[in-house]
């Protein structure tokens, strides 16, 4: 069934009974030629890619629980191609053109609203630096614009600009820069791949690989045993749980990052604003709730959910910024487990066992990178070869000295 | 999350700052056979089990003593909190 305008005013005449299920629920096959594990964003989004622009078949999607409840379904919804060095603004340059047509192409309103987000910056030298950063992205054909302060205090003039420690000079902005509806991503993602012959295999946990003679032969899962030519594990949050089933050690920490939602309120912020300084970042849903977040808790931890020390931290970096964000109600506040890797960048690679392939560390920036994530990822898989923008997510970049330090830390900052 | 510190008694995780795996106590010896990658793995690979997690936190804001908490990392459950000194000496470090 194709959605369109059309389509809702013709159900709304027969009372909405010509609906169906945007994907089947199908049992698993004995075996398939590609195993997708980990059905998020980036899983979905690779089945999608791998059916759709690769031509190939035979494809499944295995999730231990539903599709979308993992982190496709716990960030905060920011999409941004504003990165600076060479490994990285490539690729999130191609996610960001492949969110502009992302609806187009699978056919499903996932609200992507290109608002236009800021990096606020305190000192002539976090300017210099948003300079470099704007040209940069310039350079890889991103759009990038240099805000003066009152070109800031025109777009928000409810923030604290004369901060005694952080005063706001001004912001680096891209406009086309915005938020998606998260879950929408997922189950449009879903629904593409589903029409393509995708299965999607939800309560279907992975618990161990069989490997033979350097070989993968496919998963042991919690459904019983399913073969496969070629794996690719997409499980961000716990990679290191599912690549020990093949015997591998990661170059990650799993960590919790919390986010958080106000009552609802009228519109106020119209894009997304960055605070750095203050740990701090701050949009307003569709539904008029503040979504706002800061740092990770920094421990080890599966749990999806946080402590009070960071809820306090996030607390105060809003009320310095917005001191009248202290007048909302927290309505909600979650935790999502990401793969904190050591040197903050993620890694999209074939692993040194025959047919397995990884997709992760996505540390807490993999929702933006979802499209493109997954385009990759199935280039990766159908050609064995790396798509040109991601060279060099490599496993082996850490032993020979490449790491991609967009951020100058990884699990903590202690490391580089 | 309360850390029952062995001299102090109960601290708030607060006063810490967290440095990760207890493994990293076991520095490999530099001049060794190997070493290179030896300290490869040191440095970036982690076990980053989910379950029972050894790992190393330092009160900063406290009596500056490393410390190895025992800890569920689905839980957040502290099960035991040692010296880590005691612990290397027990593991066969600085002898």
């Amino acid at each position: 069934m194709r959605y369109s305008g059309f389509r809702v005013i013709a159900e709304a005449l027969t009372g909405h009974k010509g609906w169906k299920p945007a994907w089947r629920d199908p049992a698993p096959q004995a075996s398939y030629d590609y195993i997708i594990v980990g059905g998020g964003g980036h899983g979905l989004a690779t089945a999608y890619y791998l059916a759709k622009e690769f031509k190939q078949a035979r494809i499944a999607v295995l999730e231990k629980g539903w599709i979308g409840g993992g982190n496709v379904g716990r960030n905060t919804t920011i999409v941004r191609s504003n990165y600076l060095l060479d490994g990285n603004e490539p690729f999130y340059e191609f996610s960001m053109k492949l969110w502009e047509g992302l609806e187009q192409d699978f056919n499903y309103n996932a609200m992507v609203s290109q608002r236009g987000i800021i990096n606020l910056f305190h000192t002539d030298a976090q300017r210099d630096a948003a300079t470099r950063r704007g040209n940069a992205m310039i350079m890889h054909g991103a759009d990038a614009e240099l805000l003066n302060k009152d070109q800031v205090r025109k777009m928000y003039p409810f923030l604290n600009f004369e901060n005694a420690r952080f005063p706001i000079k001004g912001a680096l902005m891209q406009r086309r820069g915005g938020t998606v509806r998260h879950d929408a991503v997922a189950w449009g993602y879903a629904r593409g791949a589903d029409q393509r012959g995708v299965d999607i295999i939800q309560n279907c946990e992975v618990l161990g690989m069989k490997i033979e003679n350097g070989r993968v032969l496919g998963v042991e899962t919690s459904r019983g045993f399913i073969g496969a030519k070629k794996i690719g594990v997409a499980v961000a949050g716990s990679s290191s749980k599912v690549m020990a089933g093949a015997g591998m050690r990661l170059p990650m920490e799993s960590h919790v990052l919390q986010a958080f939602v106000s009552e609802g309120l009228k519109p106020l912020i119209d894009g997304v604003i960055t605070y750095g300084a203050g740990h701090f970042y701050v949009s307003q849903s569709d539904k008029g709730g503040l979504v706002f977040g800061g740092d990770i808790d920094g421990y080890n931890s599966y749990a999806q959910r946080g402590n009070l020390p960071v809820v306090e931290d996030v607390a105060e970096g809003g009320m310095s910024l917005m001191p009248m964000i202290g007048r909302a109600r927290l309505l909600r506040m979650w935790g999502g487990i990401m793969d904190m890797s050591m040197d903050g960048s993620p890694i999209i690679d074939k692993t040194h066992i025959e047919g397995l392939y990884f997709n992760g560390g996505w540390c807490y920036g993999g929702f933006k990178a979802t499209p493109a994530s997954g385009f990759v990822f199935a280039h990766l898989l159908a050609k064995d070869t790396p798509h040109s923008t991601a060279t060099a997510y490599r496993f082996d970049r850490f032993a020979k000295g490449l790491m991609i330090d967009e951020k100058g830390q990884g699990a903590q900052p202690n490391l580089h | 999350m309360i850390i029952n510190h062995p001299l102090l008694g109960p601290r708030d995780s607060q006063e810490f700052v967290y440095l990760g795996d207890a493994a990293l106590i076991h520095r490999p010896d530099g001049m060794a056979e190997g070493a290179l990658d030896k300290f490869i793995d040191y440095t970036y690979l982690r076990d980053n089990p989910a379950g029972v997690h050894r790992e190393l936190w330092y009160h900063e804001q406290g009596d500056r003593s490393w410390l190895v908490v025992t800890r569920n990392t689905v839980s957040h459950e502290i099960t035991a909190v040692d010296l880590a000194r005691d612990v290397a000496r027990t593991e066969g470090r600085s002898k």
